[in-house]
């Protein structure tokens, strides 16, 4: 049993008791606990089941490193998966279940699979689903989807809020043991400015459990001193509940800081996500203990040493009556001391070294606990809990020796250093033999832009494992850091502990050293995603040499621990395997994030209404208030129709079609480009941006004009307006003023820096509307004002400055829909005041807005072309049949030489022609021009392709413009477009204008 | 005139700091050679601002010169008088390469106001705003979370802030979203 003790919980405050539940059971804690510490001390044990063999796990762990105690938390907008009991703190009215198991946890129909073990082996998913092909699609796609995955997928909204927050410092310390508080106040006695951060509650880590004493004090009393003083200091900042997740090029590291996951019910954001810059990184990660690979280590009750010795200290919890401890190194002796001290029992402490250990081995044995040296587990005996273990020589092949009753087993196959983030940027490992572990190497570290190294190691997670050594080396990393962060290191000695002197410690990758197959395929090295020491032996048989590939085949490592606990054990295995040295064979690569963050987190404010900018016209709160139906351009959301009650988009288009052709419509143009160009050299300058000749046109004149980029291709067009002799102002399309502007400035500053010319992106400072219709005049002459709008007074392609009402006006006489019209600007702050009064001016015509959809129709009866449509990236003006608008004259511009090439001047490019359906009904968008015969893939040849195709109310038929081979040589030819449903419609080429072909409606 | 209204018409929001839509202000981008003495002295004359250094803003008694680029600066004035001072820049600059324009409808200000101003801004732009790092009059071209944006630090340690006037409602939300109570992170 596992339950509370009366003493011990250094880290509890057994004042406040805490209620919460696990699947449906109400069970109490403390304020303090850890969701796994307060399972166990209600005896609740078992807390899931594996991956792939739904075999019962326990907890095995007591920190981040933890493979099997993964939860589903909370409920309904709360609701988690995949949630570590052992860092999750524990709180009033948390609820939780555990993972991976049907119909109960306890009962669990998935665990067959347990006795088909032998059929799962390595690489199974890759053997097994190979063949026949059929099969996956029936057979093992619904099983796999059945079964996958840990945790639930969440059904319900997040109902939580996150953020980033930018920092910057000149130095980063990620870990806030006792290595970290000790870098951090060496680095911050040279000036600079800290940040502290530690992934617990807690600061100076697992010190004060495993004791020792620093300028003559407890340990435990060092830290509280130590966190004091940095809490003084004005240049320190210290964080808690805050894991360094990665480090990153140039000293960037981000700190996932769970702000109120212990206090659900608090204002504020779930988790920040600080983004921070530092100049140097002080990594003093730490160390996670190595399991021991022995039959049976994965059954509940078997657990890490030192976290059997955490949960007794830390939190007031024995995992059982009587443990054995099994270890290779003297560091497990302090759990069966502890043990021992609180009252427990320790059966048997069985050192796999023939040689025991040291002082720590004197002390236990004074204690009475009885030590076998060089002796080991052959197998560890129990299904949801441990019962007993059977001993073995370590030298030997698993004859058991001795049967010893227990209910848990403490483990320690030695420590690895936390390298993960030193790792992440590049920086280089070294093994250490005396450790049997890979230590960062100080001389490859990981380099920013100088070359200068930006990630020191300190502490345990730079390879060092006792008290005096840990703190020196913690010191120097300070003062290392602070002085490649351009400080004055201090000038301080580092604090003097009292080294406990270990025996030296043996690896142990298989115990015993030879064991056989039946007791291999019961040893666990990866205890999420089930992968044994078989496993990893079987995939180097079956030529996996690499540990990269290897990691794949088995899953090794794999897990939402990503091989915290299994890295070194597996390729260590591997490389037994293998014969090769360790080094040779090295680890797997170490990614961001270190444990698994929320997407919450990566999100930050990016959700619902801020998911991403929407961009509003100064008239979209009258789109708003008449609901119309968006389309989205850009990041602005313009209206593609304004439906009334009940009338459907088609036919709300078609009424505001009609009703523009017939009497007067409205369209928010605002969103188009408008970019002023101003200088001497402006008339070339758009002499070289547009296709056709700009620099001629008479201030007060307006111009169509075309925008290829170097290659030739049709970028984006617009109508120029000359506003004086040195000023022009070039209107693009909604989607390319950005663009258009960037391109600009990206010619005028890298290869035109000496021409003169200066522009401006004034897009957003004017509200453009279009007036449309036969009644265009009439409406806008009715506001009065001081614009004459006459046809001689304001001629087509011509503009003019002046009042319409009390506006101050803009009015270009252009027209892309083919009727009388104006687009007329006006100040953005005046624009929604003005659109208002065109609404009551044109109210007795009828008048009434009309969406993109619309304007689509209308240009595309006109036969204008539209950017995106007829243009895709791969289309030259000239097959438009814009050559009218390319300049002969001009010596140069931008595409004229590519459109010069060979393959751009081919007469076989297709051509844009008009079509028009035989029995008038519209050609499906995107439909091709079938061809006969076939290619050489099987295919229907084509022979053209729709870029427009609409419904065309004006003309009472379907309407097409396309590309086609020799089109426009083939005018009143039928030729046939394939449709959705296999059939083909026949459209006849036809010019593509269809509507007022010679221009009279527009110039009026 | 009567009819010109601002993006989000002086809204506000009460948070751990004070996020206000300050209203309709002048504006004008200059561009042009920002060491040339004619340049100097049109900024003068319409401003009483001198040109501003690198990620400055200056202010005099007739407006404010915010440095946007090596040969772009803002110019800050009352709406009202955004044309005269649009008019003396480029009477001043005559026979100068100068562009003057005026932008003021095209953008939005925002003012971020309270002891928790400087972290309401670090959550969404990617700049340094401690305390010794981003100081009174000191000026940044920016982002704020997803869209561009500006600001600078008043002498009352309230920022001002300038977006475009499109993204007005986005940037007033996500002042908001980063505002909000219980946010605060206690490191700036």
């Amino acid at each position: 049993m596992s339950t509370r003790l009366a003493t011990g919980g250094r880290l509890l405050n057994k004042g406040k008791q805490l209620n919460f539940t696990f699947n449906g059971k109400q069970l109490t804690g403390f304020e303090g606990d850890t969701l796994a510490s307060a399972l166990l001390a209600n005896d609740q044990m078992m807390m899931g089941r594996s991956f792939k063999y739904h075999r019962p796990r326990g907890v095995v762990a007591s920190g981040a490193e933890e493979p099997n105690a993964l939860m589903n938390m909370g409920k309904g907008g709360k609701f988690e998966p995949n949630q570590r009991a052992t860092t999750t703190e524990l709180f009033d009215g948390l609820t939780c279940a555990s993972q991976n198991h049907w119909p109960s946890l306890e009962f669990d129909v998935g665990a067959v699979n347990n006795y088909m073990t032998r059929f799962f082996p390595a690489g199974f998913y890759y053997k097994t689903f190979m063949f026949p092909k059929f099969a996956w699609k029936h057979v093992f796609e619904p099983i796999v989807r059945q079964s996958a995955g840990l945790g639930q997928v969440p059904k319900d909204r997040d109902v939580d809020t996150y953020e980033h927050f930018y920092a910057y410092v000149d130095i980063a310390v990620i870990g806030g043991g006792v290595a970290g508080l000790q870098a951090a106040k060496a680095a911050a006695l040279s000036g600079a400015k800290v940040l502290l951060m530690e992934q617990t509650a807690h600061w100076g880590g697992r010190a004060a459990t495993d004791g020792g004493e620093v300028d003559g004090k407890p340990v435990a009393d060092y830290i509280a001193d130590l966190v004091a003083e940095l809490d003084a200091m004005d240049n320190v900042t210290m964080r808690t509940r805050m894991m360094g997740s990665g480090v990153y090029d140039h000293g960037y590291v981000l700190g996932y800081e769970r702000v109120n996951d212990h206090t659900p019910g608090n204002d504020g954001p779930r988790h920040r996500l600080w983004r921070i810059r530092a100049k140097q990184i002080v990594t003093a990660t730490g160390a996670i203990e190595r399991p021991l690979s022995f039959a049976g280590n994965d059954i509940p009750g078997v657990m890490l040493a030192a976290a059997i010795r955490d949960y007794a200290a830390d939190y007031g919890v024995s995992i059982g009556d009587r443990t054995v401890v099994v270890t290779n190194n003297d560091d497990a002796y302090r759990t069966a001391i502890l043990l021992k001290n609180a009252g427990l029992e320790v059966p048997v402490i069985l050192d796999a070294r023939a040689g025991g250990g040291g002082a720590l081995a004197e002390e236990a044995r004074a204690l009475g606990i009885r030590i076998e040296n060089g002796k080991g587990i052959a197998k560890v005996k129990g299904g949801k809990r441990v019962t007993s273990v059977a001993i073995c020589s370590q030298a030997g092949e698993g004859a058991v020796l001795e049967e010893i009753q227990c209910d848990a087993v403490a483990m320690s196959g030695g420590w690895s250093p936390v390298v993960h983030l030193w790792s992440h940027c590049g920086g280089k490992l070294t093994w250490d033999d005396a450790q049997a572990h890979f230590r960062p190497d100080a001389t490859r570290a990981p380099t920013n832009q100088d070359g200068i190294g930006f990630v020191v190691p300190a502490g345990s997670a730079n390879g060092e494992m006792d008290l005096a050594a840990i703190l020196n080396d913690a010191h120097d990393a300070g003062k290392a850091a602070s002085k490649a962060a351009g400080f004055n290191a201090t000038r301080k000695a580092a604090p003097k502990a009292d080294a406990q002197a270990e025996a030296a410690m043996e690896p142990v990758w298989l115990m015993p050293q030879g064991a056989g197959p039946k007791l291999r395929i019961k040893a666990w090295l990866d205890f999420q995603n089930d992968v044994k020491v078989s496993d990893v032996r079987l995939a180097a048989q079956e030529g996996y040499e690499s540990v990269e590939h290897t990691k794949r085949y088995t899953t090794l490592g794999m897990a939402t621990d990503q091989g915290k606990l299994s890295n070194i054990n597996g390729l260590a295995t591997l490389a037994g395997q293998l014969n090769a040295p360790i080094p040779a064979v090295g680890t797997t690569t170490f990614r961001p994030p270190y444990t698994p963050i929320s997407f919450g987190a990566i999100a930050g404010e990016a959700r619902d209404e801020v998911f991403q900018p929407l961009r509003r016209t100064t008239i979209h709160g009258y789109h708003e208030d008449v609901n119309a139906f968006y389309e989205p351009v850009g990041q602005w959301r313009r209206p593609y129709t304004f439906p009334r009650k009940g009338e459907s988009h088609a036919d709300a288009v078609k009424r505001e079609i009609l009703q523009t052709r017939d009497s007067v419509g409205l369209l928010d143009a605002s969103t188009l480009g408008k970019i002023i160009v101003k200088g001497p050299d402006a008339g070339k300058f758009l002499d070289m941006l547009y296709t056709n000749m700009m620099s001629n046109l008479k201030p007060g004149k307006c111009r169509y004009g075309l925008m290829c980029s170097e290659n030739g291709f049709l970028s984006d067009d617009g109508v120029v307006a000359r506003i004086d002799e040195d000023t022009f102002l070039c209107h693009t399309t909604t989607g390319g003023a950005e663009r258009i502007h960037g391109w600009m400035e990206d010619w005028l500053q890298c290869e035109w820096w000496d021409w003169k010319v200066y522009t401006a992106n004034v897009t957003e400072q004017y509200a453009q509307v279009a007036v449309v219709g036969p009644n265009a005049r009439k409406v806008i002459e009715k506001l009065g004002g001081d614009m004459d709008v006459s046809k001689e007074g304001l001629a087509f392609m011509e503009w003019k400055d002046g009042k319409i009402g009390d506006f101050d006006a803009r009015a270009y006489r252009i027209s892309f829909s083919g009727e009388l019209s104006y687009e007329i600007a006006v100040p953005a702050s005046q624009g929604r005041a003005f659109w208002d009064a065109l609404m009551e001016a044109g109210a007795e015509f009828n008048i009434m807005p009309y969406g993109t959809e619309a304007l689509h129709v209308m240009r595309a009866e006109k036969g204008f072309i539209m950017i995106g449509d007829e243009t895709d990236g791969t289309i030259i003006p000239q097959d438009l049949g814009l050559n009218w608008a390319i300049s002969k004259k001009k010596e140069d511009f931008l595409g004229k030489r590519a459109q010069l090439r060979s393959h751009m001047a081919d007469p076989n490019r297709w051509k844009l022609v008009g079509l028009k359906t035989v029995d008038g009904s519209v050609i499906p968008d995107g439909s091709y021009a079938i061809a006969a015969g076939s290619n050489a893939n099987g295919q229907r040849n084509t022979q053209g392709r729709v870029t427009s195709t609409y419904y065309s109310p004006t003309l009472d038929c379907g309407i097409a413009m396309g590309l086609v081979h020799n089109g426009p040589d083939r005018m009143g030819e039928v030729i046939e477009f394939n449709k959705v449903d296999g059939s083909t419609v026949k459209a006849e080429i036809v010019n593509p204008v269809f509507y007022d072909m010679d221009g009279e409606k527009q110039n009026v | 005139m009567s009819n010109a209204v601002s993006a989000l018409n002086s809204a506000s929001f009460e948070g751990f700091a004070t996020v206000t839509e300050t209203g309709l202000r002048g504006m004008i981008t200059l561009r042009g050679d920002l060491s040339s003495a004619k340049l100097k002295a049109a900024v003068k004359a319409a401003t009483g601002a001198a040109i501003p250094d690198v990620r400055r803003v200056t202010t005099g008694k007739d407006g404010m010169a915010a440095w946007m680029s090596p040969d772009e600066l803002l110019i800050l004035c009352d709406y009202a008088s955004v044309n005269d001072t649009i008019a003396t820049l480029t009477a001043k600059l005559t026979g100068e390469h100068a562009l003057a324009v005026n932008v003021s409808d095209a953008r939005a200000v925002f003012r971020i106001a309270g002891d928790g101003a400087r972290e309401v801004l670090a959550k969404l732009a990617p700049v340094d705003l401690s305390a010794g790092a981003f100081q009174a009059g000191d000026f940044r071209r920016s982002r704020i979370a997803q869209v561009a944006a500006a600001f600078w630090l008043n002498d009352d340690n309230s920022f001002e802030l300038v977006c475009f006037r499109s993204v007005a409602q986005y940037v007033f939300d996500v002042l908001k979203v980063s505002a909000q109570p219980g946010g605060e992170v206690g490191f700036l």
